[in-house]
């Protein structure tokens, strides 16, 4: 079994704003150990002849020119913002008073 | 804002060896983005200059600029760096309000450029190499304008603007190894090695290098050691130093901070800092944390980039002069001393007064204006020359009034305070002001009389063949007319006056 703990798991789900119960914690501290797993067993399948590859596809070097094409208007940018402002978008304080 | 305690420059040399690393951002200056079609422009009305794939709508696909990967070898060449025969983009992740996708599109493993350096000339003449690390490409962020609270700082701000118009602008972050050895040069080295990266990439033509539109930018890193100590101090990180003399300011600072804390007895902290500009001080920004676990892995959506030899050869083939063979050539072609051409490199105004020659000026008459008018100007305003907006057409302006002999030099030096003050053109400037040279004769020849009766044994000494005597003479006409004077038309009379030829 993969080394996924608790705290693993609270780590990424933190670092991933998602928030989680303990009893989640527990069950996905599980279930991502056999899912890492699952994944490890392709690398043993691998043999030395098989590259390492990160994109499924064997294509390279797909360019697009450098020519302008469209664009939206500020008011069709910010048609699904939750608020705005002055043409921009308003979020919320980033960071409290440090 | 707490103040935090420093050492003088001179104490924390004695006691600890600087060690320095650099990541300077350029952005390079392609009409698109570096994932979408949207243009590239700055100063626009916010988010006009973006669409679907910069906003990072659900579905949509990036789709690499050719141009910003050729810019990118092109700038990894110039540091002569090694170019990756393939390499791949990574997704940085993190939620900040400046990434709408909530990663970065960068390089991480693979960067495109690796292995490189640049040989640093100080303004002594000595050669400093600083090794390159990598330069990767990468995309911009938005910009964020936070406010309510203490206006503009984050700390405290209410609510915060995004515009995304910058989102997606190609970048190259250039990383170098640890530069260690500077000493007390360390805060030269600084502002010089950011300058020479601006100097490439300007050269280049990729990039508009501007540093006050935040073209470059530099994250300085300093830490300081024992002398003698090989293992590296805890360092820290200053972002976002946006001008030269904010470079070199903000190392020397930082490592005066850091000096004081090592004496004090506690552990440097390992952080980023912000600089201001105002107090030339550094505060605390967050501490590296589990904020900087950025998850890099593979971007599924773009596939590798592979540049084959061929490809790199032809773009080598393209690069332009380097800077310091450059810097050579315009010494030569403009006659400068080594004394003078040093003056005008450590002052940053040899791209200034080669666009004033450009613009019609001679070479003398460029150094004159910038050197002597400018740069002190610049100094003052505790600005880089270059920042203080002095166009070349207006030099150039300025000195064909002087030489019609519309005004003197005095008074073409109060125009550009006019021109610099948003007055208006010099034209206009002299006509609002009522600048003149006197060139009637008349009330000139009335000045010199007076001047000479006032002075009669300087008059003797002009009559007896002394020249440099008329100074006296000149000065005091000059005063008379309150400077409104031609001082050559006045030698000129004076000699006629006393019947000498000169």
């Amino acid at each position: 079994m993969a080394a996924i703990n608790r705290d693993d798991v609270a780590h990424l789900a933190r670092l991933a704003h998602i928030e989680m119960s303990a009893e989640e914690l527990d069950r996905m501290a599980g279930e991502l150990a056999v899912i890492v797993d699952a994944v490890k067993s392709v690398s043993e399948a691998a043999g030395d002849d098989v590259p390492a590859t990160s994109h499924p596809i064997p294509l390279s070097n797909v360019f697009r020119e450098d020519v302008v094409g469209h664009t939206f208007t500020a008011e069709q940018a910010l048609s699904g913002a939750p608020d705005s402002d002055e043409n921009r978008f308003k979020v919320p304080a980033i960071l409290d008073e440090a | 804002m707490s103040t935090d305690a420093t050492l003088s420059f001179e104490e924390a040399m004695e006691k600890y060896d600087p060690v320095l690393g650099f990541e300077v951002h350029v952005e390079l200056n392609t009409k698109t983005k570096m994932f979408s079609s949207a243009p590239n422009v700055f100063g626009d009305e916010p988010n006009t200059n973006v669409n679907e794939v910069d906003l990072g709508m659900p579905g949509v696909l990036p789709v690499l600029n050719k141009t910003a990967v050729e810019s990118s070898i092109k700038i990894g060449l110039a540091l002569n760096c090694k170019i990756a025969e393939t390499c791949r983009f990574a997704r940085k992740n993190y939620f900040y309000p400046d990434t709408p996708k909530n990663f970065q599109t960068s390089q991480y493993d693979e960067p495109i450029a690796y292995d490189g350096y640049l040989d640093i000339e100080l303004s002594d003449g000595t050669v400093f190499r600083v090794e390159i690390e990598r330069a990767h490409m990468e995309e911009d962020a938005g910009k964020l304008t936070h406010l309510g609270g203490s206006a503009g700082r984050i700390q405290g701000a209410d609510y915060s603007l995004v515009d995304y118009n910058r989102a997606g602008v190609p970048l190259v972050e250039i990383v170098t190894k640890p530069i260690e050895g500077a000493g007390s040069r360390a805060p030269e080295l600084a502002k010089a090695y950011v300058a020479a990266v601006r100097e490439i990439v300007k050269n280049l033509g990729v990039s508009d290098a501007k540093m006050e539109r935040g073209n470059v930018r530099c994250d300085a890193n300093v830490s300081l050691r024992p002398h003698g100590r090989e293992r590296f101090g805890i360092r820290s990180e200053t972002k976002n130093v946006n001008s030269l003399r904010a470079v070199e300011h903000a190392v020397r600072y930082e490592i005066q901070r850091h000096a004081a804390v090592l004496d004090s007895g506690e552990p440097v902290i390992q952080e980023t800092r912000h600089w201001h500009e105002d107090t030339r001080t550094t505060t605390s920004g967050r501490e590296k944390s589990d904020a900087d676990d950025y998850r890099y892995f593979p971007e599924p959506d773009l596939v590798p980039v592979v540049a084959s030899r061929e490809w790199v050869e032809e773009l080598r083939a393209t690069l332009p002069e380097p800077p310091a063979a450059r810097r050579k050539r315009l010494q030569a072609d403009w006659g400068y001393s080594d004394l003078e051409f040093r003056d005008v490199v450590n002052a940053g105004v040899m791209d200034e007064i080669e666009e004033t020659i450009a613009a019609g000026a001679t070479p003398t008459v460029a150094r004159k204006w910038w050197m002597g008018e400018i740069v002190g100007r610049a100094k003052n305003a505790d600005v880089d020359p270059g920042q203080l907006g002095v166009e070349p057409a207006t030099i150039v302006e300025l000195n064909k009034m002087v030489e019609d002999g519309k005004i003197n030099n005095k008074m073409a030096s109060e125009v550009l305070d006019g021109v610099l003050a948003g007055e208006g053109t010099p034209a206009e400037i002299v006509e609002k002001r009522g600048l003149a040279v006197v060139s009637d004769d008349g009330p000139l020849l009335e000045a010199i009389d007076a001047a000479l009766a006032a002075q009669p044994d300087v008059a003797d000494k002009i009559r007896a063949g002394k020249l440099q005597a008329i100074g006296a003479i000149v000065g005091g006409v000059m005063k008379a007319t309150r400077g409104q004077a031609d001082a050559g038309r006045v030698k000129e009379l004076i000699l006629e006056k006393l019947g000498v030829n000169a």
